[in-house]
């Protein structure tokens, strides 16, 4: 499904991804960790679509497709979903209308008719219900004035309504209490499918109690240093990154 | 700046006063004659006002004084079918309509109606006919001269406008709405007058709509007078949507006595050139006064919100909020001043000011300002300029928005702030689907007018949010 191969990203002129490899297939969950620094969100954003960084070298495709010659909005609409580390606020502009424009703009670029307001209305229980928001989180703008468990819920909502085919968290787990963590786990779970895959950008292991990877990847300095099993994970938390560094 | 041109009307408007004084005069109170008098001295001196004055640094009224504009003094009140030229964009709104046409009051029935509880709705010339008592009263008490001398200007020229009257106790239940359309084949400089009475504990929402019919160039200097006594509630609504060729000035006066609840909305969609000067006097103990604005502006637009709140008297709430998108070379003003005097402990007073600016070129001068000469106050003040938020617009693009939809989407919710303020549902809708319009480049100066005179004008103002 996605692809990258041998990728350096730069921005302002200073290198952040150096030589970058993985492979992520379809049913897949991955999970990338790495210390601060290590250029993780800068690997989220790059597949999202930023135009921040610049692409020294190396490709990605998605689906077969130059990952490259498509602006953001058409990877979102092509079923990219990026959860951000820091979501952002958008004064006055409610969820609902947001998703909705959103999930229309995407229906229209795979030649779908528009929901009408009712349809997506029904849409948004369903799917409410099915990642655990029973708040009136949906009549609020977009992320104003929501604690930082509630925005990171937000982001899975918006998953959940977009169904996604690639989902990239990144660092959703920062700064969650245990329950808001189970409340981001359990929807990852529920909308995981044979069809779609995850990558879990995270710097704890203990996200992956509640998400279990099919993959563990370490990220240092740009490249990916180790992979492994899901009990990579569990090692690094307990030895420490320096366990790798000295490997190395 | 131009002092010879302005000083050419200046001198014609002199001269014109002596040799049409008869007309001008018409049937009005003597005491509004004695006036015109006393203001067209204070017009002699002051002149026009020019870009040295600090409520003008801004907003260069020159260019516009330099036009050979045709002046007609005759009455021209008068009885027509106003449906057929124009009909209001509010339609689903239940209001007890009234037109002025060039400043003249319009009628389909009568030129002033007393309406069983009292209330008196209709034209100024008129209401100073039938009741000189009454507008002797009221007239020219809350205006200004000495500091405005357009204002004094108006003053010594005004002949017609809208008159209200509402007893004390009474609440009109249905909005007035004042639709002031502007229709000629020639350059007009207009000046109409609005007196507005609302008795103590009284209620009063009147909804003002300024319309061009014409594109040609259309100077309008306005004043507007609004008494508000004890008690009474007042709203005023103004929706502006003009064509590139007019000129406007509203120059409007307020009085609040005590305890009284004073709102004012303006929202200005389109005008060449706009500018609205508020000025509230809070004479009275306990009084709320709420006033906001909204304006989207492009092409080469230039509106102007001047406004200042007088806190004369203790533990009275004021607050401002004005809101502009400006594209393309679009220019703004805002020049927001509360005034709070010695005794007026326990004020709070707020004011804000908040612009968008699409291009580089589009320019917002904001003057957020704050005079307190009371120590037991809680005031604030703030203004901001600048562009979209360009993380808030990588967050829709990455759920899929296009960046126009992602614009709009933002600019809908920013101008909704000062939207969402209408206190009258219809009205409120009305306006939102307008506003929505407007910034999706539907909205046409010409959507409501009947003429369909195939104008060379492009018909659509554009706020391209695709260009940023």
């Amino acid at each position: 499904m996605l692809k990258i191969k041998d990728l350096s990203v730069s921005v302002h002129g200073k290198t952040i991804i150096e030589g970058l490899n993985l492979e992520v297939n379809e049913g897949e969950v991955h999970a990338i960790m790495g210390p601060n620094g290590s250029g993780k969100s800068t690997l989220a954003s790059v597949i999202a679509g930023r135009e921040l960084f610049t692409v020294e070298s190396g490709e990605i495709t998605y689906l077969g497709q130059n990952l490259f010659d498509m602006p953001a909005e058409e990877r979102a609409r092509e079923g990219i979903f990026m959860g951000f580390q820091y979501p952002v606020e958008i004064p006055g502009v409610s969820i609902a209308n947001f998703m909705r424009t959103a999930l229309n703009e995407k229906r229209k670029h795979l030649g779908l008719e528009p929901l009408t307001g009712a349809e997506f209305l029904k849409l948004m229980e369903e799917k409410k219900k099915m990642v655990d928001i029973h708040s009136k989180l949906t009549n609020r703008a977009v992320n104003e004035g929501f604690s930082g468990g509630e925005k990171k819920k937000n982001e899975i909502f918006q998953m959940a309504l977009l169904e996604p085919r690639l989902a990239i968290l990144d660092e959703t787990d920062s700064g969650l209490d245990i329950d808001a963590l189970k409340v981001v786990a359990n929807g990852v779970n529920k909308l995981k499918r044979e069809d779609n895959a995850t990558i879990v950008i995270t710097h704890y292991q203990r996200l992956l109690d509640y998400i279990v990877p099919d993959f563990v990847h370490v990220l240092y300095d740009g490249r990916i240093i180790k992979s492994g099993p899901k009990e990579l994970a569990m090692e690094l938390e307990e030895k420490g990154y320096d366990w790798i560094k000295q490997e190395m | 700046m131009d002092t010879v041109q302005t000083t050419i009307l200046q001198d014609r408007l002199l001269e014109l006063y002596q040799q049409e004084q008869e007309a001008i005069r018409g049937k009005a109170t003597p005491f509004v004659n004695r006036l015109r008098k006393h203001a067209l001295a204070r017009f002699r001196e002051k002149g026009f006002p020019d870009t040295s004055q600090e409520n003008w640094r801004f907003t260069d009224l020159t260019p516009l004084l330099n036009t050979e504009f045709v002046f007609d003094f005759s009455n021209q009140s008068r009885h027509m079918d106003v449906d057929k030229i124009f009909t209001c964009d509010v339609y689903d709104l239940d209001t007890f309509s009234i037109t002025l046409l060039n400043g003249w009051f319009v009628y389909k029935h009568a030129p002033l109606t007393q309406l069983p509880d009292g209330t008196i709705i209709g034209s100024l010339a008129k209401a100073m006919e039938v009741y000189p008592e009454l507008v002797d009263r009221y007239y020219g008490k809350t205006v200004k001269m000495e500091t405005n001398s357009l204002a004094a200007l108006n003053t010594a020229f005004m002949q017609d406008g809208l008159f209200i009257y509402v007893p004390e106790g009474v609440k009109v239940e249905k909005p007035i709405q004042l639709i002031n359309i502007v229709n000629t084949e020639y350059p007009v400089f207009l000046q109409p007058r609005h007196l507005i009475i609302a008795e103590n504990k009284s209620e009063l929402t009147l909804v003002h709509c300024d319309h061009s019919l014409t594109h040609n160039i259309s100077f309008t200097n306005t004043v507007m007078e609004t008494y508000a006594g004890e008690e009474a509630k007042v709203s005023h609504y103004k929706i502006q949507n003009k064509g590139r060729n007019s000129a406007l000035v509203t120059n409007n006066f307020f009085h609040q006595e005590a305890s009284g609840k004073l709102y004012s909305n303006i929202i200005t969609l389109n005008g060449g050139f706009t500018k609205n000067i508020l000025d509230v006097t809070i004479a009275g103990t306990g009084c709320r006064s709420e006033h906001y604005g909204l304006y989207l502006v492009d092409s080469n637009q230039h509106v102007d919100n001047q406004l200042y709140i007088d806190h004369r008297e203790h533990s009275c709430y004021s607050n401002q909020l004005y809101k502009g998108i400006l594209d393309d070379e679009a220019t703004a003003v805002f020049s927001g001043k509360v005034m709070v005097q010695r005794h007026s402990q326990q004020t709070e007073a707020h004011q804000n000011n908040h612009n968008i600016l699409l291009t580089d070129e589009a320019r917002a001068n904001t003057q957020p300002h704050l005079e307190i000469y009371a120590d037991d106050v809680k005031c604030s003040h703030g203004a901001t300029v600048g562009q979209l938020d360009p993380e808030a617009m990588f967050y829709m693009r990455s759920r899929g928005l296009c960046e126009r939809s992602a614009r709009q989407l933002m600019m809908i919710a920013f101008a909704g702030e000062v939207v969402s303020e209408i206190n009258i549902d219809a009205l409120r809708e009305r306006i939102q689907h307008m506003v929505e319009k407007r910034l999706k480049g539907e909205l046409s100066i010409c959507d409501q007018c009947m003429l369909h005179c195939n104008s060379k004008e492009p018909t659509t103002f554009n706020i391209d949010p695709g260009k940023l």
